[in-house]
């Protein structure tokens, strides 16, 4: 019984994904650091960080942002770094 | 024997603390520098700034910056004196001299590069403006959809 509720729900969620038309929430998502040509990222320009933290203040994951490995590792470190200086929140309500 | 390294030192202090007791602090920190043998290559000052989350029930804080030489155990000692003084209510110490050679010679490298593509086209090595680059301003909320 339990298997068969588990396939169903499993088949059930697979139709909606399909029918959700993927491509057309598709963009050319390109690394904003790469085209910008920027080497370092530090931890004092807000400005820089600030669109990579929405509302929420958690880091904006690379599958949204389309940020490159590299650049995210580095993004990543420097906001760890405001937020310990308080230039950037851990968490907003 | 120790090595002399780049350091960035940014601390916050209570924003009731006076001007003087703002200049001791800084004093302070170049003391230790110089007993140690370092220097104080730049300071800045933030000034008064809102800090994002309160810090020991403070929502403001005086913001310094202190670019710094010196060997590891000095910036052991600033950072254990920071932690004892009371007006400190934090601080960092990030050592920047690693990420700056990796930084200048990324763009180095790149530069290297372009001259390099721009003289097998036959063109001169300096650029003219290239072609707009459209700036892709990822909607959010597009996104969120998609996550979902």
């Amino acid at each position: 019984m339990s298997e068969e509720r588990g396939r169903g729900s499993r088949g059930g969620r697979g139709d909606e994904r399909g029918s959700g038309r993927r491509s057309f929430f598709r963009r050319r998502r390109v690394c904003k650091f790469c085209v910008d040509k920027v080497d370092h990222i530090g931890y004092k320009d807000v400005r820089l960080l600030g669109p990579f933290i929405p509302e929420r203040g958690k880091i904006q994951p690379r599958r949204l942002s389309g940020t490159c490995a590299t650049h995210q590792r580095k993004l990543q470190v420097a906001i760890k770094r405001a937020r310990q200086l308080a230039l950037i929140p851990y968490v907003t309500e | 024997m120790s090595q002399s390294r780049q350091y960035e030192l940014v601390y916050i202090a209570a924003p009731d603390t006076s001007e003087e007791a703002m200049a001791d602090l800084h004093a302070q920190v170049e003391a230790i520098v110089t007993r140690f043998g370092g220097t104080i290559d730049a300071t800045e000052q933030w000034g008064r700034r809102k800090m994002a989350y309160e810090i020991a029930r403070h929502k403001e804080g005086i913001y310094v910056l202190e670019l710094i030489t010196g060997s590891g155990d000095m910036v052991k000692e600033i950072d254990r004196r920071l932690k004892v003084i009371d007006h400190v209510i934090r601080h960092l110490v990030v050592r920047i001299d690693e990420e700056m050679r990796v930084a200048n010679q990324r763009t180095a490298e790149r530069a290297a590069a372009a001259a390099k593509r721009r003289a097998a086209r036959g063109l001169s090595p300096e650029t003219s403006e290239g072609e707009a680059n459209e700036t892709t301003k990822s909607g959010t909320e597009e996104a969120e959809v998609s996550h979902e």
